[in-house]
């Protein structure tokens, strides 16, 4: 009952990170990208960000979520899709232990 | 470190740049040669590792702290404000952002105090702005990764004993820490330079070069996307800091000159033309540092916009560095463009700062970016 609660947490907290990943990716998308933003698309390859906007991201999640990302998670793939941010930002919370 | 420390810090740096670095400047910039005295006692200083927090062997000043330091040096010299850019900046910098701890416990403390001088290699000769289309390769073998290829224009390459390389692996780029003793790398030195000139830039050549595998820095793959982004935000902020430095260098040579020379029988500074110039270049010279203290304070709070307000910062601050210093030779006349004043060489080494860590034009692109996110209205 107790890890379900838990396991329930996780997901809202996984689910909020999206929504804000995805507000932060669309206000920062350009005028010049006039498209709908999947949760799984891979941003970098669609073409809606080149990859000088990786940096920005890692800044952007580690403020924003308050976690530091070790460096073996510091790759493109990481990075690419709002999905896979959001679980990596779940997951490092998950570990910190909130 | 205390507050009262570190300002000692700056105000030694000042001491350092006006005693040890400005009256020998001319000589290292005709010479094209930064002699090893200087990078030891800056590395004596704790210079080398200003940034760098003391748990690794600096001093650690925060980026307004490094950012006036960079200013004092780049003052005096814009050669040994380049090894700042280079060591402590870019090389420094992105190691204790990224590289693992086994990584960072292997070179930084070593380089926090200047034992060891740190380069970045990622120009070549088909990928200058378009970094990301470097042809050096590196393969996976067994417990390391070979590197091949060849690198233009890298800042103290010549004396350094670190670099730190950007390769692709069919178009997978990952950056890695390659040592100056290991088998197949070559240095050859470059001259003939417009500024920098004594920053012992060289090329470097891999030739199957064996670099373990724990010197990759952070993941396969992360070589442009953070390796590069994080290296070229360190290095702009520093340029950004150092047009300010010329550009007061500049403006400090034009005022000291107008309120001297005579023609016409008043200092020339009562002429409401030079007046203007002195009056643009004060005013440039307080906008551009208010940005770059603006980008240092972002830095430090790690904002997500650090990088974009350093991006301003290193382009309004070397436009107007190369305004300023032109002004300074315009204002000293025929002595601007003699090198018994060191105008004519503020003048050359701001004209460098519009190429490196991403030229104007680049800098211009990026910014017009943010211009239609920002402000473009939504429909
Ligand atoms: C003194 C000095 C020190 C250096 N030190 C280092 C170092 O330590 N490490 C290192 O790796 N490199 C170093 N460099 C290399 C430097 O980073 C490159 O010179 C710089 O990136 C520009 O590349 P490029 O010279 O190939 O010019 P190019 O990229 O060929 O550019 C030439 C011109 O075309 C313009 N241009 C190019 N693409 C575009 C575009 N898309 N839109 C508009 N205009 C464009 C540029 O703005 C420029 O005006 C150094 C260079 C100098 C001069």
């Amino acid at each position: 009952m107790r890890d379900e609660v838990v396991a329930n947490m996780a997901d809202v907290m996984v689910a909020d990170a999206a929504a804000k990943i995805r507000g932060y990716l669309r206000e920062n998308m350009t005028a010049f990208q006039d498209v709908e933003l999947d949760d799984e698309d891979n941003i970098f390859e669609r073409g809606y960000f080149t990859s000088l906007f990786a940096m920005q991201l890692l800044h952007y999640v580690e403020s924003t979520f308050d976690i530091e990302v070790p460096d073996d998670y510091i790759i493109l793939q990481n990075f690419s899709s709002v999905r896979r941010l959001a679980d990596m930002v779940g997951e490092l919370k998950a570990s910190a232990g909130e | 470190m205390s507050d009262t420390g570190r300002s000692d810090v700056i105000a030694r740096a000042r001491l350092f740049a006006e005693t040890e670095l400005a009256p020998r400047a001319a000589e290292f910039d005709r010479d094209e040669f930064l002699p090893q005295d200087v990078i030891t006692k800056m590395a004596a200083n704790g210079f080398l590792g200003a940034s760098i927090p003391t748990a690794w062997g600096g001093l650690g000043l925060d980026p307004l702290e490094y950012g006036e330091l960079t200013e004092a040096i780049g003052k005096a010299c814009a050669s040994t404000r380049a090894l700042l850019t280079v060591h402590t900046s870019i090389v420094a910098g992105t190691l204790l952002d990224l590289a693992s701890k086994r990584l960072k416990g292997k070179y930084l403390a070593a380089l926090a105090r200047g034992e060891k001088i740190g380069c970045f290699a990622l120009s070549e000769e088909g990928a200058g702005s378009d970094a990301a289309s470097v042809a050096t390769s590196y393969i996976r073998k067994g417990d390391s990764f070979v590197l091949n290829g060849r690198k233009k224009w890298i800042s103290f390459a010549g004396v350094a004993d670190l670099f730190l390389v950007l390769a692709s692996d069919n178009g997978v780029p990952s950056a890695f820490m390659v040592e100056r003793d290991m088998p197949g790398v070559r240095t050859r030195p470059m001259s003939g330079f417009l500024g920098n000139r004594a920053t012992h830039i060289a090329e470097v050549e891999f030739d199957d070069v064996e670099v373990p595998a724990e010197n990759l820095i952070a993941g396969v793959g992360a070589g442009f996307g953070f390796v590069v982004n994080t290296a070229l935000l360190h290095g702009r902020y520093s340029i950004a800091w150092a047009g300010v430095a010329l550009a007061q260098a500049a403006l400090e040579e034009m005022c000291s000159y107008a309120t001297r020379r005579e023609q016409f029988g008043v200092k020339i500074g009562t002429q409401q033309l030079v007046q203007k110039m002195v009056a643009d270049t004060v005013t440039n010279v307080a906008a551009a540092r208010e940005l770059c203290r603006s980008a240092g304070r972002s830095l430090a709070r790690r904002d997500a916009d650090a990088a974009t307000e350093t991006i301003i910062a290193k382009y309004f601050s070397s436009t107007i560095a190369q305004r300023a210093t032109s002004d300074a030779v315009q204002v000293l006349g025929g002595n601007g463009c003699w090198s018994g004043y060191p105008a004519e060489r503020l003048f050359r080494e701001a004209k460098i700062l519009e190429i490196i860590e991403g030229t104007s034009q680049l800098q211009q692109i990026l910014i017009a970016d943010v211009g239609y996110k920002k402000f473009a209205r939504k429909a």
